[in-house]
């Protein structure tokens, strides 16, 4: 790894707040988008000419389709309960990630164009033109934030800072001004069908590679389907779970699981992306169009249930928009969500996460462990941000944090949390979440995730914590990568079913068995 | 009729006005605004009773200032409660007979005035001491609050300094409400007092004051967290699904 061109942060066991530093990621700026990238996912490849006026009125539009960013430019009193908030201002000491700062950049656009006081006293209000200069800062900005939420749990009118960044990203690209990492990946799922690009007959290679492996280890045949007509239930995961190290675990874990409760199960190469990254730039129809994929496959299949694997933003998308999008949930009265609803089983949330999977045949007892084979970790769990504070699990509140621990605690012995006010819907953010995963904005990601690692170390130090347990795939590959720099080893990060796959214990069917002895001889 | 009452009740049926149309069409903006997706900050209420139930603590108790800032929730409570008493006070002066509930609210209203101005004080030292909240204060934000500073300390000026001839006060207020105009003293305490009160009515509607409307429509506070038992669709994204009920051309 390339030396780092920035100053790492020490960890002092304290999350302290620091003084403002004017500009100090003023320099941070991630790759734009190529006029291809641009235009494959319907947004002008470069700057267009009338892009002032453009970008009022698409700011106009927004503004009468979307009810938070309305109120969230109205209702903010600068009170600064929100500015000591975010990972990214913690990390990096620049103003403009605090939170209310950040908004500020479009609000003072806002107040001029679209309120009386900021039209007739732009000085007294704090408004002011959009000047290239301000565009610039808010493809710095909106690209330097997660769209974590954090601070919405703070705010006392529950401004959301990710609809306000949502929505100055969906700004820059309607004029042409575009990230190269996040549009480039949307276009990739739209035409190939996920994230990472691969072809249907490579991911089957790739399935049939781990199914040799699964065998060689245990001795147990698990299946890992893809496209097999009528299974019970589709899997859909983020293709990181594939091919990427330590995700890979984790799907193994799925598939252990779905081979010892006996379910028939498939993946899918036409929805074999659960990430989706419309949400990232605020584009509903990119998001909508990255659902209908997911829903078209399940028609195709005729499966009963849609189970999501282990990522934190597919989750939120799921869980909280694919009813909105695609029909995928229940009480949809159009005929649009009746078609899907018709086909799904009722008895099953849909979609459902995979801990909640687990976690049900667990309570019923379908599952075998042994927690020992998990002694050689001691285990910590991050919450992931969109599951934290943008989803659900279970049917109460808050399920969302009870039930990956309780899976945790079902198949290992040794768990510690770490700090409150550091997890549940208190969490921090990996700082690579929303976007913001590419190499280019290396130095907000190793700053941003100052807090998390103060946390974690605190548990390093206090209980020998080695195993960082997930269940995102953002926060896998952001953790794998960021942790060095604070002098830990990548190999204490991993999946909560990287840990259910050590302890489940699989019946070896007699034959095979009999076969293995034979081939000793 | 002397010209200040005139002046002065002309102000006051402005300021009424602006207040009232200006928040009416703030309100109604917001109503009529779609929200598209649900984006309830979790853990959230799975019902509406829930949602009730969050709501209200927000507005009374102020629970995610609580969760943020102690400091911030302290001064801003203090100066929200004390408003609200220091305006129930008030009704005494609209109202006759005057409600025995007010009656008993009197001595606490005159009280929480110095609570609200105290309250107010540190909300504003903030505003120089801490670096953060300097950098994202704007002049607008200073001069607010100089501006219920002043209310308040005009007001307490008149309950403990310079008396104001209240009889007569009422008296004008009640002829405004009947459009039947009488005297107004001419006190200048008493009159930047109620000038400044039509100011703050008047830039209500126009100024970051619209949190407190604001805050019933924050979706991110009010929307039940039910996704997957309710599909919940506005009507511009409805209309994506026209001609689409069946698979779509992925």
């Amino acid at each position: 790894m390339a030396a780092p061109q920035f100053e790492v942060p020490k960890l002092t066991g304290f999350i302290d707040v620091p003084s403002i530093k004017e500009g100090a990621t003023a320099h941070v700026k991630s790759f734009p988008a190529s006029a291809p990238i641009q235009e494959a996912i319907g947004f002008p490849g470069s700057l267009v000419e009338d892009w002032h006026d453009k970008a009022i009125a698409k700011m106009g539009d927004l503004l009468g389709r979307y009810r938070s960013l309305r109120v969230f430019m109205d209702a903010c009193v600068h009170c600064g309960a929100c500015t000591d908030k975010c990972h990214y201002y913690i990390g990096t000491a620049d103003p403009k990630n605090m939170p209310v700062a950040r908004q500020e950049l479009m609000r003072s656009v806002y107040r001029r164009h679209f309120t009386f006081a900021g039209k007739y006293f732009p000085s007294l209000v704090g408004a002011q033109d959009l000047t290239e200069e301000l565009l610039q800062d808010w493809y710095k900005y909106y690209y330097q934030c997660s769209e974590c939420r954090r601070c919405s749990v703070y705010c006392p009118y529950g401004i959301d800072t990710a609809e306000v960044t949502m929505a100055g990203r969906e700004i820059l690209d309607t004029v042409g001004i575009g990230q190269k990492y996040t549009n480039e990946i949307m276009g990739k799922l739209h035409r190939i069908g996920n994230n990472l690009g691969l072809p249907g007959p490579a991911l089957e290679d790739t399935l049939l590679g781990l199914e040799e492996d699964i065998f060689d280890a245990t001795g147990v045949p698990v299946k890992l389907p893809l496209d097999a007509e009528g299974a019970e239930v589709m899997l859909v995961t983020p293709s990181a779970d594939f091919f990427s190290e330590p995700h890979v675990e984790s799907l193994i874990g799925y598939a252990k699981v779905f081979h010892a409760a006996g379910i028939k199960w498939t993946l899918s190469s036409k929805a074999s992306e659960a990430g989706n990254f419309g949400m990232f730039i605020g584009s509903y129809d990119n998001m909508r169009r990255a659902a209908m994929r997911i829903r078209d496959a399940a028609l195709d299949l005729g499966v009963k249930r849609i189970v999501v694997g282990e990522c934190g933003h597919a989750w939120r998308v799921a869980y909280s928009f694919w009813n909105t999008l695609t029909g995928v949930g229940h009480g949809g009265e159009d005929a649009f969500s009746k078609q899907l609803q018709q086909q799904l089983d009722p008895n099953y949330p849909a979609p459902q996460h995979i801990c909640e999977f687990t976690y049900d045949l667990i309570q019923q007892g379908k599952l075998k462990f042994d927690k020992s084979l998990n002694d050689h970790r001691t285990i910590t769990f991050h919450d992931s941000c969109n599951v934290a504070r943008g989803s659900r699990m279970g049917d109460m509140p808050g399920g969302q944090f009870v039930i990956p621990r309780e899976v945790i605690k079902a198949v290992a012995n040794n768990f510690y949390d770490m700090q409150e006010g550091t997890i549940n819907e208190a969490t921090f953010c990996c700082g690579g979440g929303g976007g913001l995963l590419t190499d280019d904005l290396m130095e907000i990601r190793v700053k941003g995730a100052l807090p998390r690692m103060e946390a974690f170390n605190n548990v390093v130090q206090d209980k020998q914590v080695n195993f960082l347990a997930l269940i995102c795939a953002i926060c896998k590959a952001q953790f794998t990568k960021v942790v060095p720099y604070y002098g830990f080893d990548m190999s204490m990060i991993g999946g909560v079913h990287q840990l259910v796959a050590t302890a489940i214990l699989l019946e070896v069917p007699e034959e095979t068995a009999q076969e293995s002895v034979a081939s000793d001889d | 009729m002397s010209l200040l009452t005139v002046l002065f009740a002309c102000m006051f049926y402005a300021a009424t006005a602006l207040l009232v149309f200006g928040l009416f069409f703030k309100i109604r903006s917001y109503a009529r605004t779609p929200a598209p997706l649900k984006i309830p900050t979790t853990p959230a209420p799975t019902t509406k009773t829930g949602v009730v139930l969050r709501m209200t603590r927000e507005v009374t108790l102020f629970e995610s200032l609580f969760k943020s800032n102690k400091w911030i929730w302290l001064f801003g409570y203090m100066f929200h409660a004390a408003l609200l008493l220091v305006v129930l006070r008030h009704l005494r002066y609209f109202t006759e007979p005057v409600w025995f509930w007010v009656d008993i609210v009197q001595p606490f209203g005159i009280y929480a005035g110095f609570a609200m101005v105290a309250g107010l004080g540190g909300l504003w030292a903030r505003r120089f001491l801490v670096d953060r909240v300097r950098y994202i204060s704007t002049p607008s934000d200073h001069l607010i609050l100089a501006l219920l500073v002043a209310i308040g300390i005009t007001g307490l000026g008149m309950k403990f300094v310079a008396h104001t001839d209240i009889i007569a006060v009422k008296e004008f207020m009640l002829g405004l409400m009947v459009f039947d105009l009488q005297p107004l003293p001419a006190d200048p305490v008493l009159l930047v007092h109620l000038t400044l009160v039509a100011l703050l009515m008047t830039i209500f509607p126009i100024s970051k004051l619209l949190h407190a409307p604001g805050i019933f429509f924050s979706p991110t506070r009010n929307q039940t967290d039910d996704p997957r038992d309710r599909r919940h669709i506005s009507a511009w994204a409805a209309k994506l699904e026209s001609g689409a009920s069946s698979k779509s051309e992925a």
